[in-house]
């Protein structure tokens, strides 16, 4: 009796001490966020930064439906897509204004919401795998159907636009006594610092609302239809609603992340925001963070997105090392790093289903 | 409305929808020599898609065991006969029916023994340690399908791939105005063959007693003293072998495959099984042959809206009966 007693108390401990780990990490991941255009002035680590900020919505978004709901959706992407597309195509035929993103983005926000719940009453009734398999069939219809529609969506080019003024390079926030771009520790304030900051702010924001829902009687009723679907429904939750609700929100969020993505890109195209390629990262990051937990859509989303950009270089140095044996360098080649990716995931799924944030602080996931 | 309904039900059900779109497709096309290579066409598509689409559904159905990597088998099955029948080359071109058809079933049988051997070895590795765990099963097997698909790519490469064409097999039949590809035919029997011999193993054979006793209620058969899961396992060996064989014709109708292929039929055979209902090889073959005209009649008539027509078929049927047509599992 007492060595049980000793044993949870051991484990609660520990439990605290990671959860501290895991909120320092978070914690320095939010700082070097916030202070990326001071820290990181170069070009390229500014487009991991926005991109790490634009995923952490998106897989969080993600976890409210795999994670704290247990539902699979592969649809995800198409939201996302939705979101960016609306505000491309908005931006590229009325100018770049702000009045192109608002009505493209609210265009982009209410034509999800209307697939979404049309999506989720339509199969979210029967069993949870019916509805992985229709998400799945409806997000490659989406993507299909945006490289076919080519003189409204760009085909596979993708369309290219400009955005209002404020974001643009050669935009001055603050000058100095000369009518120079002032600099604050080497970084200078231009229109791309402030597209920069319109990214993480949005994204922050997003981010926030989120952590709202989970921590509301809602996100305490999605958790049990996720522990027992049955005794949700006995207890008086119509489950069906209650599914659909927050795929309808995931939904909106996501479109939400695909706004921020098309304003920061100036770009958008199946590669960037409606691909296949892109919901297998979203579930990498997912997993790898920890299913059910807020904070490990952070942990994930930061992890995978440096992964994709520096694993590249190392892997393209592997491949050059072993030239010499057959098939080997074909397997470590730059272009294959998803191999590599998936069997890391298949392994995470098998051995640390709860992810890096479950492992540490022993809570969430699934037993 | 009842009258029409008892009607309908009387003669076929839910038998006579391709039917019914067939002929809805013909008043639309008007000409009835293209209706015809249309509907051969789409009939033939259907029963490749069904050989793909069957092992799934009773997978499904058997073991409650949903494999999203099933499409790896119809993409290597495709890239193996490909690789058998250029190997083959003189055989293939040679203007000897038997020399073709040999080359040609060589290569299925290629196709059909790695789906065997990997079935076997996927069903063993990857499936057996999330029995039961439906979110593992689907993330498990997504990560698979990643893998398959990027050493496809390492080991064929990224550009597409030409398939040769049995000789005997290259030309059409000409009937009046009626032109039908000899390849189209040769599909269509061989589907026929499998759903023919698949329908007698269910239905005569103590095995398939079995079969479908464990799709009806796994734990009773469990109950009366029948090893369920040395007959999943024989059941997931098949399907992948099916899948196999599926994606080795396909990729003969295609005549020229990229890595992409197995993504592509994947989503097909979905709404195949979602529409055909899961667990039933009859549903299975409905919801194919159903998929497979509504793809070649749309193609015809609005070339930009073919995938999405099965997409709105779909959520029509779900609409209509949340299950599917005919499903055996709820």
């Amino acid at each position: 009796m007492s060595d049980i007693a000793i044993d949870t108390n051991a484990n609660a401990a520990r439990g605290r001490t990671g959860r501290l780990v895991v909120y320092a990490i978070i914690g320095a991941i939010g700082i070097c966020l916030f202070l990326a255009p001071f820290l990181f002035p170069d070009v390229r680590s500014q487009e991991v930064a926005a991109r790490i900020c634009i995923f952490i919505v998106l897989v969080a978004s993600y976890d409210l439906l795999i994670g704290y709901t247990g539902i699979v959706s592969f649809a995800h992407t198409m939201f996302f897509g939705l979101g960016a597309y609306g505000t491309a195509i908005a931006l590229k035929l009325m100018g770049p204004g702000w009045d192109a993103i608002l009505l493209g983005g609210a265009l982009g926000l209410v034509v999800s919401l209307i697939l979404a719940a049309l999506v989720g009453l339509l199969s979210l009734r029967v069993k949870a795998i019916f509805f992985a398999m229709v998400t799945l069939a409806a997000a490659s219809v989406m993507a299909v159907m945006a490289s076919q529609f080519s003189d409204f969506t760009g085909g596979e080019d993708g369309i290219i636009y400009k955005v209002p003024k404020l974001f643009s390079p050669a935009t001055k926030l603050l000058t100095d006594e000369d009518g120079k771009v002032l600099r604050i520790f080497g970084a200078k304030a231009n229109g791309k610092m402030a597209a920069y900051y319109f990214v993480f702010f949005g994204s922050l924001i997003l981010y926030f609302i989120m952590l709202r829902i989970v921590a509301s009687p809602l996100g305490t009723v999605l958790e049990a239809i996720r522990e027992n679907e049955m005794r949700a429904e006995a207890l008086g939750y119509r489950v069906v609603l209650y599914r659909t609700a927050i795929f309808c929100i995931a939904a909106l969020i996501a479109a939400g992340a695909g706004i921020l993505r098309a304003v920061w890109l100036k770009y958008t195209g199946p590669e960037t925001s409606l691909s296949f390629a892109i919901m297998i990262d979203i579930l990498l990051m997912v997993v790898i963070g920890g299913m059910g937990t807020m904070t490990g859509a952070i942990i994930g989303a930061t992890l995978m997105s440096l992964a994709q950009f520096y694993l590249k270089d190392l892997m393209q140095l592997a491949s050059e090392a072993t030239a010499g044996i057959p098939l080997l360098p074909e397997l470590l080649a730059p272009d294959r790093w998803l191999l590599w990716l998936g069997v890391l995931f298949i392994l995470l799924v098998y051995f640390f289903p709860a992810g890096i944030v479950g492992t540490l602080s022993r809570k969430g996931g699934h037993p | 409305m009842n009258s029409i309904t008892s009607a309908f039900e009387r003669y076929g059900g839910i038998n006579l929808l391709p039917v019914l779109l067939a002929l809805i497709a013909f008043l639309l096309i008007g000409s009835p020599s293209t209706w015809v290579t249309l509907t051969v066409a789409g009939l033939a598509m259907g029963m490749m898609i069904f050989l793909m689409a069957s092992g799934l559904s009773l997978v499904f159905g058997l073991m409650d065991v949903l494999n999203f990597g099933h499409s790896a088998f119809i993409s290597f099955g495709a890239f193996i006969a490909a690789s058998v029948l250029a190997a083959l080359t003189a055989w293939v071109a040679a203007d000897s029916v038997i020399l073709n058809l040999l080359a040609l079933l060589l290569a299925i049988a290629a196709a059909a023994l790695f789906g065997l051997i990997a079935g076997w070895a996927f069903e063993k590795v990857i499936i057996k340690p999330v029995y039961r765990d439906h979110l593992r099963q689907i993330l498990i097997t997504m990560g698979a399908l990643i893998v398959a698909e990027q050493i496809i790519l390492a080991i064929w490469g990224g550009s597409p791939i030409s398939v040769p064409r049995p000789h005997f097999l290259s030309g059409s039949l000409i009937i009046g105005d009626v032109s039908i590809e000899l390849y189209r035919l040769f599909a269509f029997v061989l589907g026929l063959i499998a759903y023919v011999s698949l329908y007698v193993i269910l239905n005569r054979t103590r095995v398939g007693l079995l079969v479908r006793a464990g799709v009806e209620n796994r734990e009773m058969v469990e109950a009366l003293g029948f090893r369920i899961d040395r007959l999943f396992v024989g059941v997931f060996v098949l399907g992948s072998a099916l899948a196999a064989i599926g994606g080795a014709m396909w990729a003969g109708y295609e005549t020229l495959i990229t890595a992409a292929i197995g993504s592509e039929m994947m989503i097909i055979v979905f709404i195949v099984i979602i529409i055909g209902g899961l667990g039933s090889i009859e549903g299975s073959l409905l919801g194919a042959i159903m998929v497979g005209l509504m793809g070649n009649y749309v193609a015809f008539l609005a070339p930009k809206m073919a995938l999405a027509s099965n997409m709105i078929l779909m959520m029509a049927i779900l609409l209509w009966r949340p299950y599917g047509l005919r499903p055996a599992v709820k």
